[in-house]
């Protein structure tokens, strides 16, 4: 699925929640108590995400010119976030991850979730995850 | 009369009713996320009286100009409205003169004019200054910074586990290169109302100043600086529910007249040519250019304000607050309380098993209720407990013991949630 299609995929998942905003908030927990938890080797300070008032950790690996991205958090509510952007952008390809538009954060109002102190952690997540996306594609030029 | 010089003695019999004086905080009444507003971040800032508000807002209206410099109609009323917080402020703290109240943005700045203009001056080599384990940053980094540049040390008063500072250790620091002591009157985090009185006398004993940080101890208690005979106190507007941007600075007038000037500028000169130029006199000296004239006026309602509630209701609601919300939340399974000082302010700190403070916080503004987490801006504090933070409820006299029931459903709602 291309991102855009993932987007969407939630956004209509998320639709059921607009008269009910507690549920909203129990499905983003329970995403961020089942996301997989990072390998602990990949706990490391360079994979630390700075900004967040919780602890972000953010894994990326290539295979076959798609990026693979594993994250994690100390704190479920932004588990449960990144958990849903790791849905939405691992496996796919550097440049559709560089030209990404994130208008699922708007449409299933992420950002009222998470505030906006919070949300700059979540904007430097995103900016860690473009910075990956530009490391794996000059990686694929130079090859 | 002068707008926002006013009202001292009005209701000051009058029995203490929450309720009615809810009435006078309109921020109170509203709906956050669709529930009732429960506003337990005091420590960070309180809320303000209609009264407040309305001395700013008249102030623009009616007499906005520049203070101690228009001979015109509106500044003089300015002027004399300002310089009228400031004796407010005096008799707020019963300092002797109103030479000894410099107004400055709040305690950070307090306390870094006396790191900057008394500790530059007098603090050598090899001298030393104690702060305690559970300072504000704001009452490390100054020290820090004049330590550098001084080459003097940074001591520190420890702790034990239920945050109470730890006298005997205190005495074993004091030493006759001590030269500042500057401690928390009452901790942000914790809670913990210092034996400042007695701090205070073992410094003198060494030799050394004393400066307070006041900034939790005011909104809670009243404050004698004769009494307690510190030398200087630093304290926040915003948190005696005045404006942000002000702030008091108490200094014995001895010791100020010592100091440098802070800053340069207006209003802090008598004479300047390019050669020299002479300082005001106290406490000018130490305000150079032009202040929050609004904020100030305003400061001195909330102090009316305050006088007008009396400190003594105030301590005695907010003593059964804390007691009241230290009961039931410790029935909450899992919660435990960080800071269990002998003597505390109405401020509860607090962790529950298996979630974290973020997680806490954002659930419970979900429900309405404000509460801050973190480190509170006390890191070296949150090492000294091995915790990344607390989640922390404050309660001023406008809180009510029904709303620390709503917390109490709220944290047991977000256990459910997250568990
Ligand atoms: C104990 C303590 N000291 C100092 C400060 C700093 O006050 P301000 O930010 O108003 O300068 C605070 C405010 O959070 C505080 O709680």
């Amino acid at each position: 699925m291309t991102i855009n299609e993932i987007q969407d995929q939630i956004v209509e998942e998320f639709s059921i929640f607009d008269d009910w905003p507690e549920e909203r908030d129990q499905y983003i927990i329970d995403i961020g108590k089942k996301l997989p938890a990072l390998d602990e080797r990949y706990k490391t300070e360079d994979n630390i995400v700075k900004g967040c008032q919780s602890t972000v950790w953010l894994h990326a690996s290539e295979i076959d010119g798609r990026v693979y991205f594993e994250a994690d958090s100390n704190t479920v509510i932004t588990k449960g976030i990144i958990g849903l952007l790791v849905r939405v952008l691992s496996g796919q390809k550097p440049s559709d991850i560089l030209n990404a538009d994130l208008y699922l954060i708007d449409k299933i109002n992420l950002r009222s979730f998470i505030g906006s102190q919070r949300s700059s952690g979540l904007q430097m997540m995103l900016k860690q995850i473009k910075l990956y996306a530009v490391g794996f594609s000059q990686q694929a030029k130079q090859a | 009369m002068i707008p926002g010089v006013s009202i001292r003695e009005v209701n000051i019999s009058k029995p203490f009713d929450v309720e009615a004086i809810r009435q006078d905080f309109p921020i109170l009444h509203q709906k956050v996320n669709g529930y009732p507003l429960v506003y337990f971040d005091n420590a960070a800032t309180s809320q303000k009286p209609n009264l407040v508000i309305d001395a700013i807002s008249n102030y623009y209206k009616l007499y906005n100009s520049n203070i101690h410099r228009g001979l015109h109609y509106m500044s003089e009323k300015a002027t004399e409205a300002y310089e009228a917080a400031r004796e407010k402020s005096r008799a707020f703290l019963n300092a002797s003169s109103t030479n000894e109240i410099n107004f400055t943005k709040g305690t950070t700045e307090g306390i870094n004019l006396v790191a900057s203009s008394y500790g530059r001056k007098f603090l050598q080599p090899g001298d030393e200054v104690i702060i305690s384990t559970m300072e504000h940053h704001s009452n490390i980094v100054p020290w820090q910074m004049v330590c550098d540049e001084r080459g003097a040390k940074l001591r520190i008063i420890p702790i034990d586990d239920d945050g109470n500072l730890l006298l005997d250790e205190y005495k074993k620091l004091l030493n006759n290169r001590t030269k500042i002591v500057s401690v928390v009157y009452v901790s942000n985090a914790l809670g913990t109302v210092n034996p400042v009185k007695d701090i205070i006398t073992l410094a003198h004993e060494a030799g050394a100043v004393v400066m307070l940080d006041g900034a939790q101890a005011t909104p809670h208690m009243a404050v004698d600086v004769q009494e307690l005979d510190c030398d200087f106190l630093a304290l926040s507007s915003h948190k005696i529910f005045g404006p942000t941007g002000m702030g008091i600075l108490y200094g014995k007038e001895r010791l100020l007249e010592q100091m440098n000037p802070y800053q340069g500028g207006g209003e802090m000169i008598k004479t300047v040519t390019f050669e020299k130029t002479t300082y005001n006199e106290l406490p000018y000296k130490f305000e150079a250019g032009t202040p929050d004239i609004s904020g100030g006026i305003a400061m001195g309602v909330a102090i009316d304000y305050i006088n007008s509630v009396g400190y003594n209701k105030i301590a005695q609601h907010e003593h059964d607050l804390l007691v009241y919300g230290t009961e039931v939340l410790s029935q909450i399974e899992g919660l435990r309380i960080i800071g269990q000082a002998k003597e505390k302010a109405s401020v509860i700190s607090f962790l529950v098993d298996g979630i974290h403070p973020y997680d806490m916080g954002v659930l419970l503004d979900k429900q309405g209720i404000a509460i801050r987490t973190g480190h509170h801006c006390c890191q070296p504090l949150m090492d000294r407990f091995a915790i990344p933070g607390t989640c922390r409820a404050s309660f001023a006299f406008y809180n009510t013991t029904a709303e620390i029931d709503k917390l109490v459903k709220g944290i047991e709602k977000v256990k459910t949630m997250l568990l």
